[in-house]
C-alpha cells in the first residue's frame, strides 16, 4: 500500500489525462462521425464513395500507426504544429494534441458505422413520409432520421465509447502522459508487479463498467416508442 | 442500401445537375487538398527519391519488413487460437446450467473486456520477466499473446454466447426431449449450428486480432509497425515508411474483412439452417452486456 500512498497524485493525473483524452476525442469522433456517415447516405455518388474510402482505410490501420504517424509523420517531418511553439508546455500539448488527433481519427470511421447502422434500423415509412412531405436529404436526416437513428445506437456507441478509453492507452506510444505510461513506470521503479497490475486493472473498470450501465439505461429511457 | 435511397427522391434534372455541381466542387476540393499535401510533402523533401529508393532494395525488405511481417502473423496466428480455445471454453461456461461456473466465467469475460490490451500485455511482460518465465527472445512475443488471448477470448466467449442465443428454442426443446444431457446438447446440437452463425463475426475477430498486434510496439515487440520506425530511423523516412506499412497493413485487413462480408452474405442466402450473425457486430466488444440485460 505504501506504493498506493506514494504514487496517489500521479495515479490521479494520469487517469485524469485518459478521461481528457476520451472526452476530446469522443466529441472529435461524433462530430466526423456523423458527417462522414451524412457523406455515405447522401444522394452525391462521390460523397458515398469519399465516405466509404475513409471509413475502409482507417478501419483497417492499426491506432498505434495513426498515432505514430500523427507524431512522426505530421508533427516531426513536416513540422505541423498544433500549439504555440512559444509556450513553456509546448511539447507535453503537442503530444497531448497529436493523440487526441489520432484517436479522432480512429474512432470517427466507428461511430460513422455505428450511426450508419442506427439509420437503417429506422421505419422505412418515416423517410417516405418526410419525403412525402417535401423535405430535401438535408432536412430528412436532421429532422427526422439521425434523431431516431442516434437514439436506437445508444448501446452500439457506448461501446464504441468504451473501446475508446481503452484505446487511449495507446497514446503513450507518443509519449502521453497518461495511464499505460504510469503503470510501465511504475512497474520499472517499485517492482510490485501485482499491486500495480491491480491498481491500473481496476481504473479502468471503474471507468469502463459505470458507463457501460449508464448507457444501457440511456437507451431504454430515450427509446423510441413504436407501437 | 434500401434505406439509404429512401432518403431522397429519385433525382430529376435540376437535382442531378446540383448532385453533379457537388461531385465536381468535392473533388476539386479533394483535389485541391491531395495537391496540398503533395506540395508539403515535396517541400520537406519527402517525395525524392532517395526517401523512397529503399524499398526497391531486397535488404530492407529482408532486414527489416519481413521479420515485421513474421512477428505479426505469429503474434496473431497464436493468439486467435489460443483465444478460440479460451473463448469457447468461457462462452460455454457462461451458458452452463450450474451458476458457480455461470458466475465467474461472467465475471472473467466482463473483467477481459474491460481492461485495455495495453495493460494486460504490460502486466504479462513484466510477470513473465519476473518469473523467467520465457526465454528473453520470446519475452514481448509472449506478452502481446497473452494480451490478445484474454482479450479476444473474451469477445470471442461473448460471439460464442450470442451464437448459440441466435439459435432457435426448438433445437433446445428437441434435444430435451430426446433425452440429452445438457452437455450432449451443447456438444452435438447447439455448437456445430451456431458455429455456422460466427463465422463472419470470427474473421472480422482475426482483423481485430492483426490490427492489436501493433499494440506490441510499446512493449518492444518486433512486428510491422515498430519495424516501419525502425526504417524511418534508419534509412531517416518516416513518412515514406509508414506509408508502406499502412498499404501492407490495410491491404491485408481490407481483404480479411471483404471476406467476412462475403461469407455472411453467402451464410445468409442459404434458406437452410442458422442466419449468421453480423459480421461487424462485436467488433468493437467492451460494453459490459451481462450488467445491461437484466438476469444473467
Amino acid at each position: 500500500m505504501e506504493v498506493f500512498t506514494e504514487y496517489r497524485d500521479q495515479i490521479v493525473g494520469a487517469f485524469w489525462t485518459t478521461v481528457q483524452l476520451t472526452v476530446f476525442s469522443a466529441i472529435g469522433a461524433l462530430i466526423l462521425g456523423t458527417a462522414l456517415a451524412a457523406m455515405r447516405l447522401a444522394p452525391v455518388p462521390t460523397l458515398n464513395w469519399l465516405g466509404a474510402a475513409y471509413v475502409n482505410v482507417v478501419r483497417n490501420t492499426p491506432l498505434t500507426l495513426i498515432i505514430l504517424f500523427c507524431s512522426f509523420g505530421l508533427a516531426q517531418t513536416l513540422g505541423m504544429s498544433l500549439v504555440d511553439p512559444k509556450s513553456p508546455t509546448s511539447i507535453v500539448d503537442s503530444n497531448f494534441r497529436l493523440a487526441v488527433l489520432g484517436l479522432t481519427l480512429y474512432t470517427a470511421s466507428f461511430v460513422c458505422e455505428t450511426v450508419r447502422a442506427g439509420v437503417n434500423t429506422v421505419p422505412l415509412g418515416q423517410a417516405e413520409a418526410a419525403r412525402s412531405l417535401g423535405f430535401t436529404f438535408s432536412q430528412n436526416l436532421r429532422i427526422v432520421m439521425l434523431p431516431q437513428a442516434f437514439r436506437a445506437v445508444i448501446i452500439p456507441l457506448g461501446s464504441v465509447l468504451i473501446a475508446l478509453i481503452k484505446n487511449t492507452t495507446i497514446a503513450s506510444a507518443i509519449g502521453v502522459a497518461e495511464a499505460a505510461l504510469l503503470m510501465k513506470e511504475m512497474i520499472e521503479n517499485t517492482a510490485a508487479l501485482i499491486l500495480v497490475g491491480t491498481i491500473f486493472a481496476v481504473g479502468f473498470l471503474f471507468l469502463t463498467l459505470p458507463l457501460g450501465l449508464l448507457f444501457g439505461r440511456l437507451s431504454k429511457r430515450l427509446a423510441v416508442d413504436r407501437q | 442500401m434500401t434505406s439509404a435511397s429512401v432518403l431522397f427522391d429519385a433525382p430529376g434534372p435540376r437535382a442531378r445537375v446540383r448532385n453533379r455541381i457537388i461531385s465536381v466542387v468535392t473533388l476539386v476540393f479533394v483535389a485541391m487538398a491531395g495537391w496540398l499535401v503533395i506540395a508539403k510533402l515535396a517541400s520537406k523533401g519527402q517525395l525524392t527519391a532517395a526517401k523512397w529508393q529503399p524499398f526497391l532494395t531486397a535488404d530492407l525488405w529482408r532486414t527489416y519488413v519481413v521479420p515485421g511481417i513474421a512477428g505479426t502473423l505469429t503474434a496473431a496466428a497464436l493468439s486467435i487460437v489460443l483465444a478460440l480455445i479460451l473463448g469457447l471454453l468461457l462462452g460455454v461456461g457462461r451458458l452452463s446450467p450450474t451458476t458457480a461456473i455461470r458466475r465467474p466465467c461472467a465475471v472473467i469475460v466482463e473483467f477481459f473486456r474491460a481492461v485495455p490490451v495495453l495493460i494486460m500485455m504490460i502486466f504479462a511482460y513484466f510477470l513473465y520477466a519476473l518469473y523467467d518465465t520465457f526465454p528473453s527472445k520470446y519475452l514481448a512475443l509472449a506478452g502481446v499473446v497473452t494480451g490478445l488471448t484474454l482479450y479476444n477470448g473474451a469477445v470471442i466467449a461473448e460471439i460464442v454466447r450470442s451464437g448459440v442465443g441466435s439459435l432457435s428454442r426448438g433445437q433446445h426443446e428437441a434435444a430435451a426431449a430426446l433425452g440429452l444431457s445438457w452437455g450432449q446438447t451443447m456438444r452435438s446440437i447447439l455448437l456445430p449450428q451456431a458455429v455456422t452463425a460466427m463465422l463472419p463475426v470470427l474473421v472480422s475477430q482475426l482483423v481485430v486480432a492483426l490490427k492489436d498486434t501493433a499494440i506490441g510496439y510499446q512493449i518492444t515487440f518486433v512486428e510491422m509497425v515498430r519495424q516501419g520506425t525502425v526504417i524511418g530511423s534508419t534509412y531517416g523516412n518516416y513518412i515514406p515508411a509508414l506509408i508502406v506499412i499502412a498499404a501492407l497493413m490495410i491491404s491485408a485487413n481490407f481483404a480479411l474483412s471483404a471476406a467476412a462480408t462475403r461469407l455472411e452474405r453467402r451464410l445468409r442466402r442459404s434458406r437452410q439452417g442458422t442466419q449468421p450473425l453480423e459480421a461487424e457486430a462485436i467488433e468493437q466488444g467492451g460494453a459490459p452486456s451481462a450488467l445491461i440485460e437484466p438476469g444473467d
